[in-house]
């Protein structure tokens, strides 16, 4: 694109058009969604750089500790971008990681399935309220926001509901010993790159227990399938036709399906993939916790949106990016770990959270306004 | 095969108790364009939606290349090659001028399963047709809502052009703009139809139509008031006939008789 582009640049230095100026980098980085996001987190890196950067918050432990952080939101996040620039919302997100918690939970521990099945169990439920969700806002053309809010109470009362019918408690432990030897349950609950951190250890470049064992042992699976995730998103958005459905779908539904975009389709599969991001998270967790518990995720929907509006995504769907919501997933998994290391009482978070998501819809209506002005 | 490249026979479609169209009838030979004027309410937009596919005729015939077709979707009427740019262009503001031109129909590369989206090509064809129509999209990663409302007019016909439609349905494509605006697009409808496709122009603005019309047909009240060859009828007469007209002409009369009570 950079060389296509050149070559149109030129032909305007040429002078063919009058009105023809050169469009500065600064003016091609505005029209990038994640801006905000991107200014934001480097604004709260140097913030705590300076409140709290010997206090070992940046240290090889700190660091993985807020990136698990962020990147357990990240996982919801990106996928609540995409549904968003489809143009549509999914309130379901934090009932949905209850749900799929109890799911892989309850089969494995009291009806003695293999971890594998109940996770496989845990995915196709998944699926199948996404698709729910998908149909019901589709075919009915109510705004996904009640939809969803309706699922948001369904999924939570039945998980507080089956769980106790059958285990008589609200929490099912246990799971921990039946992660060894399972064929899937690694791919959500090993730190990978162990031997660098040993290394590091060994070379005591990083801190250490009393014996001898690196504090912090690993890359957290969340990070791994963070990233993975984002490049994927990213890559479906910008570079497949799929991508500009997406855009197409939450920029103008009558007129994406008037030149043939099947939009129900690509709608519906959106809202599968916020379910299944949630089913990745409740997985990451309780695998990490060894247990499910049904309020698990509770308001994790909204801190998902906010991560989302904070990365560019307009609530009008149509326009925003997966970097964007990585971008804003990090800025409140840093603050939210950062703050334990400045004088700040961690009360004012939540205040945090609420101003930050403010600036960035003043923000990105500002940038809204610029990239579609007439010039 | 006859002169014609598609005939709209005796169309009627009815909603309920509501005559929306009754007995109209239009026909258009390659590289003629066809004005259809009418005023509000005189059912341009049911034949357009009949045109297009998105309402079946209930009674009449539609004929295509000397074939009789009958459209289940807009999709087969976009298949067979008629094109039709709504009003509202499907286009959207925020994506990127080749975003929208390729919009449902992007080219793509690479393996299956993992087929990306031609971004270059998408980007040389989309400036290449901007061009030939003398647009020149300074960037065709901007977003369209930079765009004057003449040259997205002219980027969805443009789009029509070149997926293949042989006969264009422009929903009042000159509604909207200014004098300059009006006239660039009026221009490239024009080159258009030089080069062989067929042209059903929608509109109430006379003005617009009849320097660039061929034939003109008139709509009052979901019927035709007649086809009428660019030699055969003035501006004037076709004003006229158009609702609109002898309202018009009624109401200049009764403000001539109040003029002369008050200057009496």
């Amino acid at each position: 694109m950079s060389v296509k582009s050149e070559s149109i640049q030129s032909k305007k230095d040429s002078g063919q058009d009058e009105r023809l100026k050169k469009i500065s980098p600064l003016r091609v980085l505005l029209n990038r969604p994640e801006l905000g996001a991107l200014g934001g987190s480097i604004l709260v890196f140097i913030f705590f750089g300076i409140v709290a950067g010997d206090t070992g918050m940046f240290s090889a432990y700190g660091t993985l500790n807020f990136l698990d952080v962020s990147a357990n939101l990240g996982i919801i996040a990106i996928a609540a971008a995409m549904l968003m620039i489809g143009g549509e919302f999914d309130l379901s997100i934090g009932s949905m990681i209850g749900f799929a918690g109890i799911c892989i939970a309850i089969p494995a521990i009291y009806w003695g399935w293999p971890l594998w099945t109940s996770i496989i169990f845990a995915f196709a439920m998944a699926i199948l309220i996404g698709y729910f969700n998908g149909i019901m806002v589709v075919k009915t053309g109510l705004p996904s926001f009640i939809v969803t809010l309706a699922m948001l109470f369904i999924l939570r009362g039945a998980t507080l509901a089956i769980t106790r019918l059958i285990t008589g408690r609200t929490q099912v432990p246990g799971l921990r010993v039946l992660i060894e030897d399972d064929p899937i349950a690694w791919l959500f609950a090993t730190d990978t790159f162990q031997w660098l951190f040993t290394w590091l250890g060994s070379m005591k470049l990083i801190a250490l227990r009393t014996d001898g064992t690196p504090l912090a042992t690993g890359i957290p699976p969340s990070v791994i399938w963070f990233i993975a995730l984002t490049l994927f998103a990213t890559w479906i958005l910008m570079k497949t036709r799929y991508g500009n459905w997406i855009f197409a779908s939450g920029g103008d539904k009558v007129g994406a399906t008037n030149v043939g975009v099947p939009v129900g389709r690509v709608k519906i599969s959106l809202f599968i993939g916020t379910a299944v991001a949630s089913t990745i998270f409740a997985c990451i967790q309780v695998l990490d916790a060894g247990s499910a518990d049904t309020m698990r995720g509770t308001l994790k929907e909204l801190e998902a949106i906010a991560a989302a509006v904070v990365g560019g995504c307009l609530l009008t769907g149509g326009y925003g990016s997966a970097i964007g919501a990585a971008l804003g997933a990090i800025i409140f998994g840093t603050v939210s770990m950062g703050i334990f290391y400045t004088d700040v009482d961690t009360d004012w978070f939540k205040v945090f959270l609420g101003a930050m998501m403010l600036i960035a819809v003043v923000f990105n209506n500002y940038i809204r306004k610029k990239v579609t002005e007439t010039k | 095969m006859s002169e014609y490249l598609v005939q709209f026979n005796n169309i009627s479609k009815f909603f309920g108790k509501v005559i929306a169209l009754k007995d109209v009838t239009m026909k258009l030979k390659k590289g003629e364009i066809m004005c259809l004027l009418g005023d509000n309410g005189a059912g341009k937009s049911t034949l357009i939606k009949t045109l297009a596919g998105v309402h079946k005729p209930d009674e009449g015939e539609i004929i295509f290349e000397d074939k009789k077709i009958v459209f289940d979707s807009p999709r087969d009427a976009l298949d067979i090659g008629i094109g039709t740019v709504y009003q509202d262009l499907a286009l959207v503001s925020l994506m990127s001028v080749t975003r929208n031109f390729f919009m449902g129909r992007e080219p793509q590369k690479g393996l299956p399963f993992f087929k990306t989206f031609d971004i270059e090509k998408a980007n040389t064809i989309a400036a290449e047709r901007m061009g030939q129509i003398g647009i020149d999209v300074r960037d065709p990663s901007q977003a369209v809502g930079t765009m004057s409302g003449g040259e997205r007019q002219c980027l969805a016909i443009s789009r029509a052009i070149y997926f293949g439609a042989k006969v264009l349905v422009l929903d009042e494509p000159t509604s909207a703009l200014g004098v300059h605006q009006a006239s660039m697009v009026l221009k490239y409808i024009v080159k258009a139809a030089s080069q062989g496709l067929a042209v059903i122009l929608i509109t109430h603005n006379v003005h617009h139509a009849y320097p660039v019309g061929n034939s003109f047909t008139v709509l009052n009240r979901g019927k035709s008031m007649g086809t009428f060859q660019k030699k055969d009828i003035s501006r004037e007469k076709l004003l006229s006939m158009m609702a609109g007209g002898e309202e018009l002409d009624k109401l200049e009369v009764e403000l001539k008789e109040m003029d002369r009570i008050e200057n009496n």
